[in-house]
């Protein structure tokens, strides 16, 4: 393995004055499992990690009045263990609860999976339905960066090389909403997405009509994607299956898969469309408090 | 080559200082250094799960971290399971429903179970398989794995 | 015969290793620590095909903290010449380049250089510095591909072996040509009702052992060398190292650590040799480890193949004929098992008329070993599912017609072995009467498919040393390395033997300094083969107990009886083993017996498995919902390690037929060597397995066992993708039978 130094700062002034003075040869080693690996794989050189894991803007987890913070360095499965905090944020337990297996969910972190970039993590999705903001600081400043902005390729993203993403925030959840992902793995479980869709819709009193919904797609394209079209065919239209296919299809048309190891363009486009159906369906019945039953990888 | 870096640990109940290179992973540091060799590699990329251990109680793959992120931390390896006289009731279970073909995977599937049965203690067949999929075995086909386990959680909730 | 009459044979006692396996003091291959011991790391191939032009090791070698650097040149050049390792035989010039590439690399991953160093991380740094000029060549990465003439070929020195004994001119891919006939195909043809003939296409598929590839290896100043290896066969890594070395065996011990899996990949030697060379070079010792992708990309997966059936029956559901064409790719040198897949194509059924022509063709992938019944699965999933589609089409029960043309005692094979008694038809008997078979399977999108399978078994040679303690235990000295429990299974039959509890047996697995020869874990033969010899040192022990007691009773040999672990004489006198073997020191000389075997051969054994699926229709994702196997188990000596190895078996075959295969790009580079992308088949994709054991008694065994590793996988592809068809009405004749793949055929329906 490439041979690097290795730094564990307890402030958050210090850990970015590394960034600022190495140049881009230093990274950030939240729950390591992938950048282990690619490290091993020689995907990276850094010369320096810099973990964050010590530092307190890193490790929040609350939910206050504006709405859920959610510090970069906390493990999927501290999330999912405080179901209580992330009470109504259902896509991100989702996607926590299938990064991987216990032992990754353990020490990976949503910022870490943000902070990859992968074009089939399965956070993002989850992240832009639920309309997070990315908080990223440097040693000039922070700035806020909308999720479905954040990553510009696969493992390519907005950070500068003396950025660090430090937190990850939510407004508040109107009443009557729900939030669904899912992914599409030939196994049950220690897989990655073939595609993956995450799905955050708002219902009037009746329950019969969307105010607001949001779809966003994992593994179909170069980065997580925003289906805006299919998001905004929904506003205002009834709930029913004639809308719901027409979401559907539209966020098939945003997709824009290759062919590869793990799924064919044909594999991919139908799939969007079946998940996209399913999801919205799921968050449906979480936006009317409907009790759910749901398998092991279904 | 990067500075070495002394790390201090607790290991199966007994503090423990080691030295390491800041890439040098847990798992080459137990094994190789510490004479642990119990847990073991199938993959170094945290896909199998045969080098499971516990850091401060939970299930972790010791090949995705290094080293040097243990300072201060509790560690426990499959070698701290066994009381000092006889085993514990998931070595035993193991031995009992004969959920072990080659062994190699055993110690890593032994520590998950344990993560699991002390957050859950009475889990059902879903929660065991959700538990412990980060754990492959290419020998049993896992029926008698689950079963194991199973007998594990009743033998704890009769203690 | 009825099993209750034992006493140990059919119990469950805790296996002997067991307490190391669970407290993780087991020593596997790569636990073992030397003092100065070195690291090594190999240099691979990145390409699938190319000629070697130079290899400069000169910056590796000054490298700080390097000791050694060794390439191909530093291995003895061979001769064209086979060596027996008991179930394949390899031939030496291949195996000596496939351990280290000499003039050609033929697939990536092929191992091309190696260093030894103070640490890993420097070791796979040095690997770095060494400068390898390739000359890229064009690779050819399917079976029928390779077979054309204009396809670029691999081996200079490889020509078409035949049957009749004549070779090709010209270098080629294909490097042998099986034929079998039997009576008169096309007569068989014409009488038949129904001709179905199809064709399937199976990928290449990894044995998946969890552990991976190791050595250690110690060249002593002496010149003798000491190799710690987790192997499937000591005897045959001493065997290869010494052929390969071209020393004496005598030099050479191999010390057999506890294996973490091997289903047929583990018996070939790959980094034991380096491991020696790189020893030889430092003078230290030095240990080879893996890393996974290695092990996909550069050790023995079963090969991808071409298979086309075409099956004939009359109107009653009698099969009248049978033919195939198997074509399979050996990956970079020949030596594929595609004559057992010729052999066992048809071996479920009683074919009157028959002709099966088989192809050992050479490929850029790495080169094909044994996995589990290897060749079995591929023919099982092409025959079984011809044998659903004449069921279908003759309104049969698939049950029926299994027990209409099961094969049994005195049916000759279509390759010309008549069968012993055999429970091809007790296994398809077990699951129309089970549970499952005869419950009813409700809902939409769910189907059940069965299907049978077989293999051979094979006998060879072990030996084994029991010594009497006086405390009244008994230590056994074995030399088949335990993958599964054999070691239980062993001492389960000693024990039975001298009438005394299993416990009382100590097993051990020792080097191959320290017992006789024995052939590898392999062909499901340990508990068969080895369990013979067992049974041959209890004997003894018993003559030895009988004769010494005469001695002290002063008796006539005949009048002293061994029984239940008594031995008894004139006048009620009576001494139990215990109270005997407290008396052997003081009464003469030690009891030390041997036991061997080698001249029995199997019957071979059958499996039946049930299986009820649910496909999703929109994703093409197959839910195992219900398994049932059924299998002859001849006699059950441990029942729980059998039960463990039909499920494990089935549950790889099932991961076979669903998910598993090696993805290529263009440039032969395997896109999924990682357990994340290669999908072995996790907790959560499995139900729980029945199982039902079966006995028919092997004959030639004196407690009826039958091997039971590895006949389970053969049966599971084949019964799926019945499962499937019912469950959605696609017929899946290509593995895996994957999402993208099944949705593909639903959507095109
Ligand atoms: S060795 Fe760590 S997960 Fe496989
Ligand atoms: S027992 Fe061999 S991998 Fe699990």
């Amino acid at each position: 393995m490439h041979d690097f130094d290795y730094e564990a700062p307890v402030d958050l002034d210090t850990a970015l004055r590394f960034f600022a003075e190495r140049n881009g040869s230093a990274r950030v080693l939240a729950g390591g499992t992938d950048l282990i690996d690619q490290i091993r794989l020689g995907r990276y050189a850094p010369d320096l990690l810099v973990d964050i894991k010590k530092l307190p803007e890193l490790n929040v987890l609350e939910c206050q009045e504006g709405g859920l913070r959610l510090g970069a360095a906390v493990p999927c499965s501290e999330i999912y263990r405080n179901e209580t905090v992330v009470s109504g944020y259902e896509a991100l337990v989702d996607s926590c609860r299938i990064i991987g297996g216990i032992q990754v969910q353990n020490r990976a972190s949503v910022g870490g999976n943000l902070c990859n970039s992968g074009p089939a993590a399965d956070s993002p999705p989850s992240l832009i339905v639920l309309g997070a903001r990315c908080v990223i600081a440097s040693a000039q400043g922070q700035r806020e960066v909308p999720a479905e902005e954040f990553c510009t390729g696969p493992g390519e993203n907005v950070l500068q090389q003396d950025e660090v993403l430090i937190e990850i925030r939510f407004s508040s959840r109107p009443p009557r909403s729900g939030s669904h992902y899912r992914r599409f793995t030939p196994r049950n479980e220690m897989d990655i997405a073939v595609v993956g869709v995450g799905a955050s819709v708002t219902l009037d009193e009746t329950g019969e009509r969307f105010v607001d919904a949001r779809i966003a797609l994992g593994a179909v394209a170069p980065t997580p994607l925003f289906a805006r079209e299919a998001s905004e065919s929904l506003t205002g239209q009834p709930v029913n299956d004639e809308t719901i296919a027409r979401a559907a299809e539209l966020a098939q048309q945003a997709a824009r898969p290759i062919d590869d190891m793990r799924g064919t363009k044909e594999f991919r486009i139908h799939v969007t469309g079946v998940l996209t159906r399913r999801v919205l369906a799921a968050a449906i019945g979480r936006a009317r408090g409907e009790e759910e039953g749901t398998r092991i990888g279904h | 080559m990067a500075k070495k870096r002394i790390v201090t640990t607790t290991i199966n109940g007994k503090e423990t200082q080691f030295l390491c290179q800041p890439r040098q992973t847990l798992l080459e540091i137990l094994r190789d250094d510490l004479a642990l060799t119990g847990s073991k590699e199938g993959c170094s990329n945290g896909n199998c799960g045969a080098c499971t251990v516990l850091c401060n109680g939970k299930a972790v793959n010791s090949c995705l971290i290094l080293a040097v992120e243990a300072e201060g931390a509790e560690i426990e390896t499959i070698e701290g399971v066994a009381p000092v006289d006889g085993l514990d009731s998931l070595q035993d279970a193991f031995l009992q429903q004969a959920a072990l073909q080659c062994g190699i995977c055993t110690p890593g599937f032994i520590m998950s179970a344990k993560a699991l049965l002390q957050e859950q203690p009475d889990p059902s067949e879903e929660d065991i398989r959700f538990n412990l999929a980060g754990n492959l075995c290419r020998c049993t086909g896992y029926d008698k794995i689950v079963r194991a386990v199973q007998d594990a959680a009743a033998a704890r909730q009769q203690v | 015969m009825a099993s209750t009459s034992y006493k140990v044979i059919g119990t469950r006692p805790i296996r002997h290793d067991g307490t190391d396996k669970v407290t993780g003091r087991a020593q596997f291959g790569a636990d073992i620590q030397l003092s100065g011991m070195l690291f090594g790391a190999i240099l691979r191939s990145p390409h699938a095909h190319a000629r070697i032009k130079s290899i400069d090791i000169s910056q590796a070698e000054s490298y700080p903290g390097v000791h050694a650097v060794v390439t191909g040149t530093d291995l003895p050049e061979q001769q064209q010449k086979v060596a027996h390792l008991g179930e394949g035989d390899v031939n030496l010039y291949h195996l000596s380049q496939n351990v280290l590439a000499r003039q050609k690399v033929l697939y990536k991953g092929h191992a091309v250089a190696a260093v030894a160093a103070d640490d890993i991380h420097i070791a796979q740094e040095a690997t770095q510095l060494i400068n390898v000029e390739y000359e890229v060549l064009p690779p050819v990465l399917d079976v029928l591909e390779a077979m054309q003439d204009e396809a670029p070929v691999l081996n200079d020195d490889v020509r078409t072996d035949s049957m009749a004994g004549e070779e090709s001119k010209d270098p080629t891919n294909v490097a042998k040509h099986y034929f079998y006939e039997k009576g008169n195909i096309e007569k068989g043809f014409e009488a038949a009702h129904v001709v179905i003939e199809r064709e399937y296409r199976t990928s290449t598929v990894h044995q998946g052992y969890i552990e991976p590839h190791n050595a250690t290896a110690l060249w002593n100043q002496d010149g003798q060398i000491t190799i710690w290896t987790s192997t499937q066969g000591s005897f045959m890594v001493r065997q290869q190292m010494a052929d390969l070395l071209k020393l004496p065996e005598s030099r050479i011990k191999v010390v057999p650590m506890e294996i973490g899996g091997g289903f047929g990949g583990k018996i070939s030697v790959y980094l034991q040799p380096v491991a020696a060379l790189l020893s030889k070079k430092s003078g230290r010792p030095v240990k080879l480890v893996m890393d996974r992708a290695s092990v996909f990309e550069a050790t023995g997966p079963t090969p991808g193949s071409y298979i086309r059936v075409k099956m004939g029956a009359d109107r009653e559901g009698k099969l009248t004929a049978a033919e195939a064409y198997v074509a399979f790719e050996a990956g970079g040198f020949p030596g594929s098992p595609v004559v057992c897949a010729c052999m066992c194509i048809f071996a479920c059924y009683d074919v009157p008329h028959g002709r099966i022509n088989g192809y050992d063709v050479c490929v850029n992938k790495p080169r094909s070993n044994a996995y589990r019944a290897p060749g079995s699965t591929h023919a099982a999933f092409a025959a079984e599912s011809v044998v659903d589609e004449i069921c279908e089409r003759l309104e049969m029960d698939p049950v029926e017609f299994r027990l209409k043309n099961a094969a049994q005692e005195g049916t000759r094979r279509v390759d010309g072995v008549q069968f012993a008694r055999i429970g091809m038809k007790e296994t398809v008997e077990a699951i129309r009467d089970s549970e499952h078979w005869k419950s009813s399977l409700e809902g939409k999108y769910r189907g059940r498919g069965i299907a049978s399978g077989f293999w051979f078994n094979v006998g060879l040679k072990s030996s084994v040393t029991a010594m009497l303690a006086a405390d009244g235990t008994v230590s056994l000295l074995e030399g088949s390395t335990d993958i599964g429990g054999t070691r239980a299974s062993l001492s389960m039959q000693l024990a039975e033997t001298l009438g005394i509890a299993a416990e009382d047996i100590k097993p051990a697995v020792v080097d191959t300094d320290s017992v006789g020869y024995n052939d590898v874990t392999g062909g499901s033969r340990v508990t068969f083969s080895t369990g013979i010899a067992v049974h041959n040192a209890g004997l003894e022990m018993r003559r030895q107990l009988i004769e010494r007691v005469a001695n002290i009773w002063e008796v006539k040999v005949e009048d002293v009886q061994y029984e239940d672990g008594k031995v008894r004489g004139p006048g009620g006198k009576e001494f139990t083993f215990r109270e005997l073997a407290a008396k052997i020191h003081a009464t003469g000389e030690p009891i030390t017996v041997k036991g061997t075997s080698g001249s029995e051969n199997q019957a071979g054994a059958f499996g039946t498995h049930c299986v009820d699926v649910e496909v999703d229709p929109e994703t093409g994702k197959v839910d195992v919902l219900r398994y049932t196997i059924a299998q002859d188990c001849g006699t059950a000596i441990h029942p729980a390690y059998v039960e463990g190895q039909m499920q494990g078996g089935a549950a790889q075959g099932i991961g076979w037929a669903l998910n598993e295969e090696y993805v290529y790009d263009e440039h032969g580079a395997m896109r999924n060597a990682t357990f994340l992308d290669y999908r072995i088949p996790t907790c959560c994709d499995l139900p729980m397995m029945d199982t039902i054991i079966v006995e028919v008694p092997d004959p030639q065994h004196p407690f009826g066992v039958r091997g039971v590793g590895e006949v389970p996988i053969a049966p599971p592809p084949a019964a799926l993708v019945a499962a499937i068809y019912q469950a959605v009405g696609v017929r899946m004749r290509e593995l895996p039978a994957s999402p993208p793949r099944l949705l593909h055929q639903i959507l095109q329906r």
